[in-house]
């Protein structure tokens, strides 16, 4: 019924099949990565070997995890740059 | 060529039993031979689907502890006479049987049988792990609720990593009325959000309870919209390449016929 009145208002409120589906591909990344943390750390590894090329970077303190907000989830890396490689000094 | 199908889904009753008792009519119906083997043990429900529950004599657990060859144990359909139930105990529990014991019955059976269907219990403990050792296709059964295709993500992952890689998904009870009002997630939402192919979509009938009762699979009534999805179900299962059918309310003809049993 208060669908019906915010429709007519024009306020399109979001139909509750559209929440379940935004809610389960948030919550299904979480799992999926929650299943294994050695693929979280095959990434890092394989995100390290990449940026190497272009920078020294400290992986000691480097922090790669998955947030969300309320339409996508994103991977957010923090990674700590010790020294800019000079250009002639990248690997390509 | 012979079969071996797991029916699984994480979470408990979603359709699993209901499901190994339609495809296993409906193949037997295109005249293949079918075994259907229950592994819910303790929790037995298959024989009562199809009717067969006062006719068993020895079980699973006889058969893979070696009391009695499998042939003394299978149960013959009354009316679908190509369509065997191996039914499991009611007193023992899931640890009875386990994934080494599955395989050779399993080698076993497809030497004699088209199509082994393996109905599983519901979670990821071992009785599924015994239940899906066999199989070369995995059919999962979810219903449009947050819960259970989350669940059905998990069995899916845990299919992966026991490196069954043929997966099948198939959505039921599903309700058009509540499609219609955007209020239940679509076969295509789902589909999307696994990214598993599709076989099937069972609207939710009131039939499948009727018949239920009745120990008859809802897939012989040919009124019926849930055993109009599973004999497309079959008919894929078998390679057939039929389109989905539309989900929509039902209209009123049809409820005029469901009330005289037309
Ligand atoms: N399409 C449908 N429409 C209406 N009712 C249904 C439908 N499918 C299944 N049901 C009902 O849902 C209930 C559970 O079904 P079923 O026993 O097949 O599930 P299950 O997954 O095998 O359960 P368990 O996990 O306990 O083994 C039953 O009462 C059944 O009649
Ligand atoms: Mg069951």
């Amino acid at each position: 019924m208060l669908d019906a009145i915010m429709k007519i208002f024009g306020k399109e409120s979001k139909s509750s099949k559209d929440i379940a589906r935004d809610r389960l591909r948030l919550v299904l990344v979480h799992d999926r990565a929650n299943i294994s943390p050695q693929l979280m750390e095959v990434l890092k590894d394989d995100m390290i070997k990449v940026i190497s090329n272009y920078m020294e970077i400290n992986e000691r303190d480097m922090e790669v995890s998955f947030t969300n907000d309320n339409s996508s989830v994103a991977l957010v890396a923090n990674i700590p740059i010790e020294r800019m490689k000079h250009s002639a000094e990248f690997k390509r | 060529m012979s079969e071996i199908i797991v029916v699984t889904s994480g979470k408990g009753g979603v359709g699993k039993t209901t499901t190994t008792a339609n495809l296993g009519v409906g193949f037997a119906a295109r005249g293949k031979k079918v075994v259907l083997i229950d592994t819910d043990t303790g929790l037995r429900n298959l024989d009562l689907l199809l009717g067969l529950e006062n006719r068993i004599m020895y079980d699973l657990i006889d058969v893979t502890e070696g009391r009695v060859p499998y042939k003394k144990a299978l149960v013959r359909h009354k009316r679908h006479e190509s369509l065997y139930l191996l039914p499991t105990s009611q007193t023992k529990d899931k640890s009875a049987v386990n994934s080494q014991q599955m395989n050779s019955l399993c080698n076993e059976l497809i030497k004699d049988f088209d199509y082994v269907i393996i109905d599983c219990p519901a979670g990821i403990e071992q009785g599924f792990q015994t239940a899906i050792s066999a199989a070369d296709t995995a059919v999962v059964v979810t219903i449009p609720e947050i819960s259970a295709v989350r669940d059905a993500d998990k069995i899916i992952g845990e299919l992966g990593r026991a490196e069954k890689d043929n997966i099948k998904l198939i959505v039921n009870r599903i309700r058009p009325d509540m499609v219609k009002k955007g209020d239940m997630l679509t076969m295509d939402d789902i589909d999307e959000i696994l990214s598993i192919d599709c076989i099937g979509q069972i609207p939710d009938d009131e039939l499948v309870v009727t018949s239920t009762n009745r120990g008859e699979p809802v897939i012989t009534n040919p009124v019926s919209s849930a055993g109009k999805a599973y004999k497309n179900i079959v008919g894929r299962l078998c390679g057939e390449n039929i389109p989905f059918m539309e989900i929509v309310p039902e209209g009123f003809f049809a409820k005029v016929k469901k009330i005289f049993k037309m």
